[in-house]
């Protein structure tokens, strides 16, 4: 049976098990004077059934899917000839897709040697022993387990008990995916990082001035140290972040200002929305606002006032990408300073009001310095999502990696090395696909610290005034 | 307060303050202006992105087409039976076209004008033809007056004329062409169907996005279908169950952290974990929905906190009091009240989905697809990936297809937004 089929199966089976379940603890109660002398509902007499029916064949199904691949493909392997893993050079994996191959009549398979026919069929036959075993494994498991409860249901089962501890179980589990996902991100990024660094030695990653990882695909270059150096990229991904920081904070916080200490109520139910459009836009738009308009716009003033003569114009510069990327920002700013300026307590307004002080003396001598914590809390935050914006700098701001300050040159980030390094085939033997997993050990750090002292400074904050 | 000219005279610290008073309004106002100044300069920016966006698509919704006259001779086509599908798969209607366009430029001199002349016509018209005859096979051996694509540089000429004519890449005879065209009435633009019925494809005339809008109703459905109710869970579990110990802290710090980690670390977990370890097939709906929901889960689960937390506790009370049990409570009472709010949130949630192009880029969905996908382990693109495709592309007639993309996205966008904003307004309550 299908794989999809099988699980089709097994829901269906769960349905009837909760319906079989069920019109017995019916039935039983006759015998005892009605459902109100059973300890749970006949609902729970069913639930129960249908999870013994589920969970177990499901668990059964998920194990045997995960490892039964590598079991054939490993017993397919230790069947070959010893010839067969000269002929490709000692390289397991592309022989067995070879075989593989084979198996399904792919193109050329007709003049495949004698032993891959032979392991393809083996192949075959492996195959279909494993589908059909799974099947029958499958559906024991779930009439077992089933039929098992179906005749343990009596007056005093504590049906509903369980169910809701099953119920229980699989809410912790959703909320623990997050913890797993955490893991899933530092194991992925931190295990092929070692790899990288066990060629390229983490000093030249981290202080070298040089970023040329293309070469790395001739054979004498390979892991050649001073082609990783990271600093360009370093350089280069803060300067397009400070471009996008001093446009977004300033006008992010006093268009929250604005907004909650002048604008009228009205008028804030207009603007406030009309921003927030900014926010939902995806960054593949304001990417190819940048590269389309902002780009050419920024190089031909700076070539028409003549700055080419001091500095090198780029058609692709940071500026261009810094300021798009600000844009972005502004209503994630001034929706963050938006919290904490409400968050102030009306009394310091008031106190600060009474004495004689105009608004903005308010603003700027009472609200702002109460409020500064969290207004850095939301700069960190902000700061954190320039660094990992990938879009906008991958369409508007270049793949040279120039270690310049010069904001009308062409600057790299690393978010832009991650995405040139790793679209299109790979070999995660080579450092060149390495050295993207140690940028993104490099981004999730740095991303992961800022985002932690922000929601720290933030919540501390918050305490305060609470 | 008193003018200066008043009868009593002023003390020396009202005398001060009076003095300063006037630049401390200055400064109020300056204050004020530049509150102003910065909400105009997000809203200025809003309307420059919309106009440029939307000035530059409106040309992509059209296609040019250019009048002909075409001889379907069997001869020439090499088809003699018009039922038998493999003869009309293989005609050849490239000289069909070919025989058309002499005998209307018969000025057509020399091998390089020729070319010049067929290269005129869109390969997309030899597909209609064919679809044309597959349908009604007594169109053999007559003479037919159809509508035939143009290639994307007689488009985009054809299109800036209006304004400022582009005409980088069309000669100097091939304008003639266009203007004796434009004179005989025999050139037009019509609504282009094909933008929405065609897959992707490398001549821009006829390039649509239909393959790229079922790639994301794909990868939406597997993200929503996975992250809405594991979302919902997680909530209720930390709202309702969570004792107060340190591995919820943990969950938490976890959560909120998630919320703020770039999108493309998300894409590099996807690369190594569900193509590299489980060798998941790469450029498929299915890993693309995972990746996204384990992007946009952290974002469901809080606004479905709020959502459960927004219950008051005398609804649980009374549920608990009538003697039912903790999972009643909540499935029978919480998580109905709660949901209006949940919804919202797993809207917004999609809508950041959608819009999301650089884990997807990790896990191979840029590659180049022509057909249209149907299931979730089928090779697709999705809608940003395309349009960040198509604004890599050289040829110019892409611009306006790339803001034509966009707006539509835009489109899908505003609706999703608008119906998380109506759904709050018409079912939310206040205790």
């Amino acid at each position: 049976m299908e794989s999809s089929v099988l699980v089709i199966a097994i829901f269906v089976l769960g349905i009837i098990a909760f319906v079989v379940g069920r019109s017995r603890s019916v039935a039983i109660s006759q015998n005892v004077g009605g459902i109100r002398f059973l300890n749970s509902l006949p609902f729970y007499y069913g639930a129960l059934t249908a999870l013994w029916c589920a969970i177990p064949s499901f668990l059964v199904f998920a194990v045997w899917s995960l490892f039964d691949d590598t079991i054939i493909r490993s017993t397919i392997i230790a069947t070959l000839p010893a010839e067969a893993a000269d002929s490709v050079g000692g390289n397991l994996n592309l022989l067995f897709n070879q075989i593989y191959n084979v198996s399904v009549g792919a193109a050329g398979s007709d003049s495949a040697p004698d032993y891959m026919v032979a392991a393809a069929q083996h192949l075959h036959s492996l195959q279909a022993i494993s589908r059909w075993a799974l099947t029958g494994l499958v559906l024991a498991c779930a009439l077992s387990t089933s039929i098992v409860v179906w005749s343990k249901i009596n007056p005093q089962l504590k049906a509903r008990y369980q169910v809701e501890r099953v119920f229980r179980s699989f809410l912790f589990l959703c909320s623990s995916l997050a913890i797993l996902t955490t893991i899933g991100i530092v194991v992925s990024v931190l295990f092929e990082s070692i790899r990288f660094f066990s060629m390229v030695s983490p000093v030249d990653f981290l202080f070298g001035l040089e970023w040329s990882p293309q070469m790395a695909i001739r054979a004498d270059q390979e892991g050649s140290s001073g082609s990783f150096g990271a600093i360009p990229l370093f350089t280069g991904t803060l300067l397009i972040a400070l471009i996008a920081l001093i446009i977004a904070v300033p006008c992010g916080l006093m268009t929250a200002i604005f907004l909650s200490e002048y604008a009228s109520s009205r008028i804030r139910d207009i603007i406030k929305p009309m921003l927030e459009v900014l926010a939902g836009i995806p960054t593949v738009v304001y990417g190819f606002f940048a590269a389309l308009t902002v780009a050419p716009f920024i190089r031909d003033m700076g070539l028409n006032i003549g700055l080419d003569q001091w500095l090198p114009i780029s058609s692709e510069s940071a500026l261009a990408a810094g300021l798009v990327m600000g844009v972005m920002i502004i209503p994630f700013v001034s929706s963050l300073s938006d919290d904490v300026i409400n968050a102030v307590p009306q009394s310091l307004r008031d106190g600060a009001l009474g004495l004689g002080s105009t608004r903005s003396e308010v603003i700027k001598q009472v609200v702002i310095p109460a409020a500064l914590p969290g207004i850095v809390g939301g700069v960190l935050l902000a700061a954190s999502r320039a660094i990992g914006e990938t879009m906008i700098v991958v369409m508007a701001a270049g793949l040279a990696a120039n270690l310049t300050l010069n904001p009308l040159d062409s600057v790299t980030t690393v978010t832009v090395q991650i995405v040139t390094l790793l679209v299109g085939d790979q070999e995660f033997d080579s450092p060149k696909t390495l050295a993207a997993f140690a940028l993104g050990l490099m981004l999730f750090l740095v991303t992961l610290s800022l985002n932690y002292f922000a929601l720290h400074i933030v919540k501390k904050y918050r305490e305060q005034y609470d | 307060m008193t003018s200066p000219n008043n009868s009593k005279p002023l003390s020396k610290q009202a005398a001060l303050v009076q003095k300063n008073l006037a630049k401390r309004y200055a400064s109020e106002r300056r204050f004020k202006a530049y509150g102003l100044a910065s909400v105009l300069f997000g809203l200025c920016a809003l309307l420059v992105l919309f106009v440029e966006i939307f000035g530059g698509g409106l040309g992509g919704f059209k296609t040019t087409q250019v009048a002909l006259t075409l001889e379907l001779d069997s001869d020439v086509l090499e088809v003699y039976d018009a039922t038998n599908p493999d003869e009309i798969l293989s005609g050849n209607y490239t000289g069909v076209i070919r025989n058309a366009l002499k005998e209307r430029f018969p000025d057509a001199a020399g091998r390089k004008e020729k070319r010049a002349l067929y290269s005129m016509i869109s390969v997309g018209a030899t597909y209609d033809l064919r679809d044309q005859l597959a349908k009604d096979p007594d169109l053999l051996d007559t003479s037919i007056d159809v509508w035939v694509l143009a290639d994307d540089d007689v488009d985009t000429y054809y299109k800036s004329l209006s304004s400022v004519p582009y005409a980088e890449r069309m000669s100097d005879k091939q304008q003639q062409w266009v203007q004796n065209l434009i004179d005989q009435q025999e050139i037009r633009t019509i609504f282009n169907t094909r933008f929405f019925t065609g897959g992707d494809s490398s001549e821009p005339e006829m390039a649509g996005i239909r393959g790229a809008i079922m790639g994301s109703l794909l990868t939406m459905m597997v993200t929503l279908l996975l992250s809405f109710p594991v979302g919902v869970a997680a909530a209720i579990y930390l709202e309702e169950y969570a004792p107060k110990n340190r591995l919820t802290d943990f969950v938490e710090v976890n959560i909120n952290n998630l919320a703020a980690v770039p999108s493309i670390i998300f894409g590099l977990l996807g690369l190594a974990i569900f193509i590299n370890l489980f060798e998941m097939p790469r450029s498929i709906p299915l890993v693309g929905g995972i990746v996204l929901t384990l992007m946009t889960l952290p974002t469901i689960i809080i606004s479905s906190r709020a959502a459960v937390k927004a219950v008051p506790p005398s609804i649980r009370e009374a549920a608990l009091g009538i003697g039912a049990s903790k999972m009643q409570m909540i499935l029978h009472h919480v998580l109905p009240l709660a949901m209006p709010g949940m919804l919202t949130g797993a809207i917004i949630g999609m809508a950041q989905a959608l819009g999301e192009t650089a884990p997807l880029l990790m896990i191979g969905m840029v590659a180049f697809i022509m057909d249209v996908p149907g299931a979730i382990n089928d090779p697709a693109t999705v809608m940003p990936v395309q349009i960040f495709l198509w604004s890599d592309s050289p040829e110019r007639a892409f611009v306006e297809k790339t803001s034509a993309a966009i707006m539509v996205l835009l489109m899908f966008l505003m609706f999703m937004n608008a119906m998380a904003v109506l759904l709050r307004k018409r079912l939310e309550r206040r205790w």
